[in-house]
């Protein structure tokens, strides 16, 4: 038996006329991160159970994004009238991280919904279920990661000291994913038309979105760019490793997005998370 | 000093499947990007509670299905958020409403132990205590390194069995599945339930099972329609089951 300690006693008070909303949501998120050792246990869960008894596993992914990156980039290569070694690079990254943001992006609006189980039978913090989506995802993307090394290898592209700022971009884009997991998740829960919604805007944005082409080929449009919240996000992380450090409007651009979803999240989140439960 | 305060409790269920789900009737209904109450279909499932539930004692909710049973339980259990009142609990919280929820079917028995471990939120060095006991409650020999996939329904059983009680809350939520297992089992379990039973300040069990409440509860609260009807020692408000006013 577990020895419970005779520490003062938990206590778990809700009163309806005076809901707390603030606290409880900053509470969810301490806790929730707190729990990262379950969050992470379950996303591993997920992708053994996804793949199991599959040989390849998750490097089947890895395989499908090289298989992509070489058809694309010899074909594009060609339209553009680029060398491979020129364009490859710049392909290799782009296709990647968006990869890793379209899947984010689009699992986000399952996060709490896919849990719905667990929801409705154990009191969790919600944050923990939207870690477990992020972790999973993350874990997903590391597969491809090898690729882009891979491709700066065989075209000799080395990037500078500058590719250090490579890490600020991921951590720009964890930021981000952990509030679009939280809000979407929320989002997709009560209005289950969003996802589809969502499915079908992320195609969009892939071609609007320079991953197959780059923003200099739009000429006078490419001032225009960063508006595009992909597009900045993107760049954080393209910058540092083919650009010799992005353009800083491109930084300043998605500093702003990311402020604006982690407040579009926290905003929803105090408000509607003791809906949840509901919703799911 | 253990304790479970319930004023004015009221919880609406809304059913979003039925009506005013999907963002189109928000959008394009009569009342645009409008909240109307009465827009979306909403099932009272408890109204205005008021109770009291102190230290020692073992309260069965009684009541027909939809009474509100589960769902008292697991807005005491902290799932749910009522929409009108307050409540209060004091002292730490189990509950076995549903066993099986978050197992793992492709995880071994150990695994899921150390799953619901980190549910629980305990440390590493807990967890593996937490195996360890239940592997030796369990008696599943090889078993417990097998995926509970494999798993025969007495199995699993006795592995969830093993594994929700091995705890001590101060506040026991259960609902009525653990204590009318069948006869068989009953017999093994029977001293660890008692022990779990015994060793928590508060126990509020739902159940339809007379026998069950007579055994194990001091009071009963009758419920239905998520309203209380009855509140008292066991007897009476079982005679008032049984020859309804």
């Amino acid at each position: 038996m577990l020895d419970q300690t005779a520490a003062p006693l938990p206590a778990y008070h809700v009163d309806a006329a005076d809901p707390q909303r603030l606290r409880k949501a900053v509470e969810d998120v301490r806790l929730g991160a707190q729990r990262w050792r379950l969050a992470s246990t379950l996303a591993w869960l997920d992708i053994r159970n996804r793949y199991r008894g599959s040989v390849l596993g998750p490097f089947w992914l890895t395989l499908s994004t090289g298989a992509m990156l070489l058809g694309l980039g010899l074909l594009y290569s060609a339209l553009f009238k680029m060398s491979l070694r020129e364009y490859l690079p710049h392909l290799a990254v782009s296709l990647v991280i968006w990869n890793a943001i379209s899947q984010m992006v689009n699992d986000a609006t399952t996060s709490l919904t896919a849990s719905e189980g667990i929801i409705r039978q154990l009191p969790l913090p919600y944050t923990v279920h939207a870690l477990r989506c992020v972790m999973r995802n993350a874990i997903i993307a590391a597969h491809n990661f090898p690729l882009i090394l891979v491709v700066f290898l065989v075209c000799g592209h080395l990037p500078g000291p500058e590719a250090i700022l490579a890490i600020p971009g991921f951590a720009l884009i964890a930021v981000n994913s952990v509030a679009a997991a939280l809000f979407l998740g929320m989002l997709c829960a009560r209005f289950r038309d969003i996802g589809p919604i969502v499915g079908s805007t992320m195609q969009l944005a892939f071609f609007l979105t320079p991953i197959l082409w780059k923003p200099r080929l739009l000429g006078d449009w490419e001032a225009w760019m960063p508006f595009n919240p992909f597009y900045a996000i993107l760049e954080t992380v393209r910058g540092p490793l083919v650009e010799n450090g992005g353009p800083p409007l491109a930084w300043l651009a998605a500093i702003v997005y990311t402020v604006l979803t982690v407040t579009v999240a926290a905003v929803f989140f105090v408000r509607f998370r003791g809906r949840v439960a509901f919703w799911v | 000093m253990a304790l479970i305060e319930a004023r004015g409790l009221c919880l609406d269920f809304p059913y979003y499947h039925i009506g005013a789900r999907s963002l189109k009737k928000r959008l394009m209904g009569k009342s645009r990007l409008h909240t109307d109450p009465s827009n979306r279909i909403v099932v009272t499932a408890l109204r205005n509670l008021d109770f009291r539930i102190g230290k020692g004692e073992r309260v069965a909710l009684v009541g027909p299905n939809g009474a509100g049973k589960t769902t008292l339980l697991r807005t005491l259990a902290g799932v749910y958020e009522p929409v009108a009142g307050s409540l209060t609990v004091l002292g730490q919280i189990g509950a076995l409403i549903d066993v099986a929820a978050g197992m793992d079917t492709e995880s071994t028995g150990r695994e899921n132990v150390r799953l619901r471990g980190l549910y629980r939120g305990l440390t590493d060095a807990e967890c593996d205590r937490l195996a360890e006991e239940v592997a030796a409650f369990a008696g599943l020999g090889d078993f417990f390194d097998v995926p509970i996939r494999t798993y025969s329904a007495g199995m699993g059983v006795r592995l969830s069995f093993a594994l929700a009680t091995a705890m001590q809350p101060q506040v026991l939520l259960m609902d009525e599945w653990f204590l009318a297992g069948d006869a068989a089992f009953m017999a093994k379990a029977e001293e660890r339930l008692a022990r779990l039973v015994g060793g928590a300040d508060i126990m509020v069990v739902a159940t339809h099972d007379h026998g069950v409440v007579r055994r194990w509860c001091t009071r009963a609260i009758r419920l239905e329609g998520g309203v209380i009807l009855a509140d008292g020692p066991v007897e009476a408000v079982l005679d008032g089951l049984a020859a309804p006013a």
